[in-house]
Formats: structure tokens, sequence, C-alpha cells
């Protein structure tokens, strides 16, 4: 499996990274994100719509699971912590296959319902400010995605 | 005399299913929540399939439950006000399916309600509402700074820009190991310990009333973190406390700053959070010196319930909203959009 990967020593270099990560992506692209509690996937997460043109506040959407922005494409961004133990669909089949970017966080709790190709990010923690990034591409697009973004 | 107008509401936005009957806007001849906090707690959170089940089980019984405690028929009621979002999406249809029978069984107007409009109206059950006002919400998903130059207008002026309050509460009684709710677990605890763990107050840009949790949420996890790395064992007690009094102290400033800056007549209290007790005395705390009367619904009316949405509909009936047969449950339903 090819692997790609990137430290960053604060939010705001991860939150950059992201960013342009979010300028190379195109619709239908879908990005899971893995980390715990405090690893950064909200500024991940934010700096991707940024770098997708969303101009509203994104903030964490565990609570709804599901938050939708309009950008240069449209934004899924799920947070799938609370379908643990659920078989649950919540129509991601619409969002994967759609018109926009999808991001997931926690994705293993639907590992069932992600599509094969699809773009596997992992953030750990280093210390407080600095991360570690894997980024594990599941499809062609992606290893040359990450190859342009790593450049 | 005029004729009384009854609303009969439902409100599954989440995991209560609960129905209430209100009398002209302000007066509540049933209030009933069923609640699903216990089916809940062993998966640390509010699962959508659980929710959505309970819901069709419960929902028809809550109805009937409502009528039976005000001591009204289907004939008696003026109009059907549902909670259209937001919420989790399994869960809205729930309550706006049941409405959508209902209205249509009885030829009832149908009337959607926004849940965090629903929050904000919940106080004019305990008192009329003054105009301008300025309505701190703070919910597990939703820490917002309202302000309403009249009924059914809504104006954010400041949210969360990563962890609503409740979810920081949540995620912080996960790294402490407690069950769900985390937000009632961490107030306790707070009540018997000391604030004496230096943790970051995040005041964002000088001229902001938004607000962020985020950074509050990872120092309490770099704490713990390099506690363990030390070999040493911080009393949970305190950090609750400290972690407690980190966001009581930016939510009661940015509210009494926005009281003052956008001239208020009221400031209200709406949603969950407003259950916890350290932010309720600190709220009143600070309110004590200012000008402004503070409004602080009691706990029953602070939690999820359908006399708030019973209550927001009666001006929005008033005001001639209404919904068609097509209405849905929208999850990311927009409050200024009302």
């Amino acid at each position: 499996m090819e692997k790609f990967t990137i430290h960053t020593s604060s939010p705001e270099e991860t939150g950059a990274l992201a960013e342009k990560l979010g300028q190379l992506l195109g619709a239908g692209d879908v990005l899971t994100l893995e980390g715990d509690l405090g690893a950064g996937k909200t500024t991940f997460s934010k700096g991707l719509a940024k770098g997708l043109g969303v101009t509203r506040v994104v903030n964490s959407p565990t609570f709804t699971i599901i938050k939708e922005y309009k950008g240069r494409l449209p934004f899924y961004h799920m947070d799938v912590y609370r379908l643990e133990d659920s078989d649950e669909d919540l129509g991601f089949e619409e969002y994967f296959a759609g018109e926009g970017v999808t991001v997931v966080e926690w994705a293993h709790f639907i590992e069932d319902h992600l599509p094969a190709e699809r773009l596997q990010i992992e953030i750990r923690r280093e210390d407080e400010d600095a991360r570690v990034l894997h980024f594990y591409p599941k499809s062609e697009r992606f290893i040359t995605l990450c190859k342009e973004l790593l450049a | 005399m005029e004729k009384d107008e009854i609303i009969l509401a439902i409100e599954t936005s989440c995991d209560e299913t609960a129905v209430a009957i209100i009398k002209n806007g302000t007066e509540m001849l049933a209030n009933i929540v069923a609640s699903q906090i216990e089916s809940h707690k062993r998966f640390g959170g509010v699962v959508p399939e659980v929710a959505s089940r309970h819901h069709v089980e419960q929902v028809t019984v809550v109805i009937e439950e409502a009528l039976v405690t005000a001591g009204l028929t289907m004939e008696e009621i003026t109009a059907i006000a549902v909670t259209e979002g937001p919420g989790l999406v399994g869960a809205l249809l729930i309550g706006v399916n049941a409405a959508k029978a209902l209205a249509f069984a009885h030829d009832l107007p149908l009337v959607p309600v926004h849940h965090i409009a629903g929050h904000i109206y919940a106080n004019r059950l305990v008192t009329e509402m003054h105009f301008p006002l300025l309505a701190l919400v703070v919910s597990g998903g939703h820490t917002e700074l309202v302000y309403m130059k009249e009924h059914g207008s809504f104006e954010v002026i400041g949210e969360t820009r990563d962890d609503a309050a409740g979810e920081a509460y949540d995620k912080v009684a996960r790294t402490l190991n407690m069950p769900y709710p985390g937000g009632p677990h961490i107030d306790r605890l707070a009540q018997a310990g000391q604030p004496s763990i230096k943790l970051p107050r995040a005041w964002l840009e000088p001229d902001s009333y938004d607000f962020s949790f985020s950074g509050l949420k990872s120092a309490v996890i770099n704490t713990v973190h390099n506690a363990a790395q030390r070999g040493e064992e911080l009393a949970p007690e305190d950090l609750a406390a400290s972690f407690q009094a980190s966001v009581v102290e930016v939510l009661v400033e940015k509210t009494a700053r926005a009281a003052r800056a956008y001239d208020v007549k009221q400031v209200l209290v709406a949603g969950g959070v407003a259950a916890n007790q350290g932010l309720r005395s600190a709220l009143e705390a600070r309110f004590q010196n200012e000008e402004v009367p503070l409004v602080i619904p009691p706990l029953s009316l602070c939690t999820d319930n359908a006399a708030m949405i019973g209550a927001a509909g009666s001006i929005a009936y008033r005001k001639g909203t209404r919904a068609d047969w097509a209405l849905n449950g929208v999850p990311g339903l927009d409050l200024e959009a009302q």
C-alpha cells in the first residue's frame, strides 16, 4: 500500500496543508480522517473547507453527524463517532457519489459503507502542537494527488 | 371574546420524544417528555438509529398523553407546530411526519419551527420578551449569541468556530472516562473541586463574539497526558472545576459584553447547557451588577421539550408561517433564514 508521511509543527501548518489539499480536490472525492480526540481532525477539515472555497464557519459536526457547506464544490463534513455499534446508513452513498467532496471523521465506524477509492488520512499527535500525518491513497488518482500535494 | 389559540407542538430533533399543548402562546396545558437517555448511555452518545426507533414507538403515545393531560380533543386544537430542524435527520422525520399526519387528518394549519428559536422562546413561558434582546444559546450542538430586534427575527452575532460548549463537555468527559451525557457529571464534579489547574480561555479577536472550545479540549487532554507521563494523577474534581471555569468565564464575559454593545433590554439564556449550575450561578452573579435583566428558564424548559416549540410556534402561527405537505426534516436548518 502506498503511503505518504508529512510532519507539521503547528495547527496553522496542519490547516495550511489541508487547505492546499482542498484546492486539488474534485467532485466525488472522499477522504477519511482518523485520529484521537484533539488530534486535529476539525482543524484539518476547516483547512480543507477553506481550500474548497467555503466561507461559512465550519465547526464540529459531532452532534448532527453531517454538516453541508457551499464552496467551489459542495463540502460534506461528517463525524460518525456516534454511529459506533450502529448499523445505520444515513444515505452515505448519495454523499459519496455526489457532486461534492466528503470528509469523514472516525470513518472506521462506517467501514462497510466507505467507497473503495478514497484518500485515507491518519493524524497522530507528536507533542502539544506537532503532528504527523499519514496519507494512504486508495486509487491512482489519489496517489497522483498526494505526490502533487507533498512535492 | 376571541377564541383561544391552542397549539399542539411536537419535538423529536434528538433523543427526547416530546409533545406539548400551549394556550395563547404562553400557557402550558401539557408538556410531556419521553427521554431516551438511559438507552443511549451505553453507546456514549446519541445513536441516530436508536433515537429514530424510539421516536416511532413513542410519538403517538406521547401525543395521546398530552391530549389527556390537557383534557382536550383534537377538535379543540388550532394548529400543529413541529421542529423542522436542525437535528438528526431520522429523528426529525418522525416528528415531521406525525405532525403532517395530524394536520392532514384534522385539517389544521402546519407550522414549522426552528429548534433553536424554540429554545429561545422557552423564555416566553416564564416571562414576556422585551426587544431588542440577546439570547445566549448553549446546548449539545450549539453555542451562539443571537440578537433579536423583534419577534421572529434572529441575527447570529457570535457562534462557535469548532466545538459547541456541550460537545466540549461530552468530549472532556470521554477523556475522563465518564458516562454519557458528560455535562451533568462534570458540573457535579466541578462543584467538589477547585479551579486550580491553569487552562486557556479563548477570547479570539477583541471585537469577536465567536467562541472556540477546541483549544480548551486539547489543553485538558494535554494536561492529563503530561501528568500521566510524570506519573502524577490529577484530581478529576479539580480538572472538571478548571475546565468548567474556563468555559463559563468566556460564555459569561462575551454575553455581558454583547449585551452592552447592542444595548439590549433583556438577556435570555437557552439550551440544555443552561441547566449547568456553574454557568447559572456565574451568569446570575455577573448580571447582578448590570442594568439589563437576565432570564434563565427552569431546568425542565432548558433541555429539549415541546413546550418551547409551541411557544415559538404560536408566534410563527400569528405571523402566518405555514408549511405544506412537502415539509421535511432539515438537519442543517439555518436560524437566520427564519
